[in-house]
């Protein structure tokens, strides 16, 4: 089929999909199966390439970070923004860009991608830049073992034809520097102090690892607290103020500025980066702050044990109405193994008032176990996040969720209050 | 007075210790607390000295690189294991331990990796990987739920009975339909979930042969759990 007929078509479906409030992923499945080589052929052209950011945790929010970052430079992004990290999700955002005869007007390419679906990707577009974030136990449902995930993102790293950039702290990620040239690799970095916010994988199982490294990072988290955060930035220390909730997604933070230090290299302006990356607010769900009856109302996504451990760490419960809610749709993995590798005791002090989603019961039995209070269970999102909000007026809230549930929830909060579309 | 004491070994907690496998600990522990005993808990790991005074032993499942990190301590620490079971020592083992009680582990390419023989069972890699929610039903525990995660497939021989029939999911194999193994007071199974917060059939199985070895009769208050009936009830449907 020529060109420019695929891309009506697919812009067709994606304006079909769209008025039936449809999965963004479903116009790119449409184009990947009538034009398979359309992503390649639309991205092979742009002037500074493709950027591929993997890792289990941080992915969305990091990407906002970077495309913001790079725009504030005056360039032309394209991203796949919905958080539809699967190759097809990508198609469906180049729809969207291209232009009727199929051309991207875009300086970068700036991709979240998920890792099994990566390794393929780069195997047909060479990514100029990637980011690993991180590797931990996610849906093992779907990938198998974390050994495994980490062979996958040392397979993009290997099929990057130009920088790296690698979490220092995480060892199975600052391993992958070994099989690269060290002139490609660039690291960021947690200061010695921040460690402990940080276990990895083997710590959260008991094995103490030596921590302490010698390797240089380009970008140090060197502190935060709940407005700003001081990085170690080639040297020197640089203080910025941040929207970003939780420890998590300043650390995020770090890993952008690497990355993007890495693409502008020599054009890097300092104070346009930091300036920008004081506006960053985080990707939706991912501690992002609604306003519900004049109080915030904070949606924490959680996918995963380390993701739900670093929320409880970074998000003080006192005085907060804490609510959670666990589903066990295909997206959000079946396994509810996970939630029994999570340590709950910091909620036992003020207690979880309602507890919600599909597996509520699976969640509540998990609380109970830890000795959490519950005030109430009940396995309708809508119902219960009526009754959260009814009976804790004059109070902010907090609620941990899963990704279909924390989908369910903005809709309904969306009637609410003022919800941020994303397209 | 004291309160009675029941020691938990946690074997290889570094590294055969995945899918909420933490929750079989966590849960001995509570309900040995709930239940007016002292539980202790102690790890062993590979190159450990093997404890005496144990009175319950719960393993786990673990990523290939921890099998094989684990394998020769295992073969070195059997007879001692060999010894407590046949001494009816109550004792879970769970998916690649579960793999490892038994006679062997062939893997795909042929492979041979000895196990140490509790278990009269034969497992066998494929490359197919059995994965999803799982129900099984056994006479003396009533329906079992959990999650299974395995290529491996496991035969049982004479000498040990399924813990329970599949209902829904794969269990041991895809050509018989038992899953897990039970001999005398060894527990083996693939269920993950974790298993025994929602099976306390099974948990209280474990801790009551824990207390009538050492103590030689159970003293037990009702436990309050209100949520494992309907996380059970939940359990039951939902699908692979």
């Amino acid at each position: 089929m020529p060109r420019p007929l695929v891309t009506i078509l697919g812009k067709a479906v994606k304006n079909v999909a769209g008025l039936r409030g449809g999965g963004s992923a479903l116009p790119g499945l449409v184009v990947e199966h009538i034009y398979p080589e359309f992503i390649q052929h639309t991205l092979a052209n742009l002037p500074l390439g493709v950027v591929v950011i993997c890792g289990t945790n941080g992915k969305t929010t990091t990407t906002k970070m970077v495309v913001e970052l790079l725009q504030s430079h005056g360039l032309t992004v394209f991203t796949n923004r919905t958080g539809s990290n699967f190759t097809r999700g990508v198609a469906a955002a180049l729809l969207g860009d291209i232009d009727m005869r199929g051309r991207l007007h875009a300086d970068i390419a700036v991709l979240e991608l998920d890792e099994a679906h990566a390794v393929h990707f780069v195997d047909k577009i060479p990514p100029r830049y990637s980011l690993i974030l991180n590797v931990m136990r996610d849906q093992l449902d779907r990938f198998g073992e974390i050994d495994h995930t980490s062979n996958l993102l040392r397979h993009i790293a290997n099929a990057t034809t130009g920088k790296v950039v690698l979490n220092r702290e995480d060892k199975r990620i600052a391993n992958i520097a070994k099989s690269l040239d060290s002139t490609k690799v660039s690291f960021f970095g947690l200061d010695e102090s921040l460690l402990k916010f940080f276990p990895s994988d083997d710590e959260l199982h008991g094995v103490s690892t030596n921590k302490k490294t010698a390797v240089k990072a380009d970008v140090v988290l060197l502190k935060f607290n709940d407005n700003s955060g001081t990085f170690v930035i080639d040297g020197e220390p640089v203080k910025t103020n941040l929207k970003l909730n939780g420890i998590y997604n300043v650390f995020n933070a770090a890993a952008a500025l690497a990355l993007v230090r890495a693409i502008l290299g020599k054009d890097t302006i300092q104070n346009e980066l930091m300036e920008t990356l004081s506006e960053v607010t985080p990707a939706f769900g991912r501690g992002e702050s609604l306003t519900v009856d004049g109080q915030p109302l904070e949606l924490v996504l959680v996918k995963n044990p380390s993701g739900f451990r670093l929320g409880l760490k970074s998000f003080n419960p006192s005085d907060y109405a804490t609510m959670i809610a666990i589903n066990d749709n295909y997206a959000d993995g079946r396994d509810m193994s996970w939630l029994w590798d999570v340590d709950f005791t910091s909620l036992a002090k003020v207690g979880v008032v309602q507890v919600s989603g599909i597996r509520a019961y699976d969640m509540a039995l998990r609380l109970y176990y830890d000795e959490v209070a519950i005030k109430n269970v009940d396995t309708d999102l809508k119902r219960a996040l009526k009754r959260f909000i009814k009976n804790y007026v004059g109070k902010p809230k907090r609620i941990y969720c899963t990704y279909t549930a924390m989908i369910t929830l903005r809709k309904a909060l969306s009637k609410v209050t003022k919800v941020e579309v994303v397209k | 007075m004291s309160k009675k004491s029941i020691t938990i070994l946690h074997l290889y907690s570094h590294d055969m210790n995945i899918y909420g496998d933490m929750g079989n600990i966590l849960c001995l522990k509570k309900r040995l607390e709930w239940y007016d005993y002292e539980p202790k808990i102690i790890e062993y790991n590979q190159g450990d000295k093997f404890p005496i005074g144990v009175d319950l032993i719960v393993g786990g499942g673990g990523q290939d690189s921890g099998q094989s990190k684990i394998m020769n301590d295992l073969i070195k620490i059997g007879p001692h294991l060999k010894v407590l079971a046949e001494a009816h020592v109550p004792m879970l083992m769970i998916c690649g331990l579960y793999q490892l009680f038994g006679k062997f582990f062939k893997t795909a390419e042929g492979e041979i990796i000895k196990g140490i023989g509790i278990l009269d069972i034969e497992t066998y890699g494929k490359s197919e990987r059995l994965i999803g929610n799982i129900i099984t039903h056994s006479e003396q525990f009533g329906d079992i739920f959990g999650y299974e995660n395995h290529s491996g497939q496991t035969f049982l021989g004479k000498n040990v009975m399924a813990l329970g029939r599949v209902h829904l999911g794969a269990g041991n194999n895809t050509v018989d339909a038992s899953e897990g193994a039970l001999y005398k007071n060894v527990i083996g199974t693939y269920l993950h979930g974790s298993l025994l917060p929602k099976n306390p059939a099974i948990a209280d199985f474990l801790i009551k042969q824990a207390v009538m070895r050492k103590y030689g009769k159970v003293t037990k208050r009702k436990i309050d759990d209100p949520y494992t009936k309907l996380a059970r009830k939940v359990a039951s449907n939902r699908p692979r």
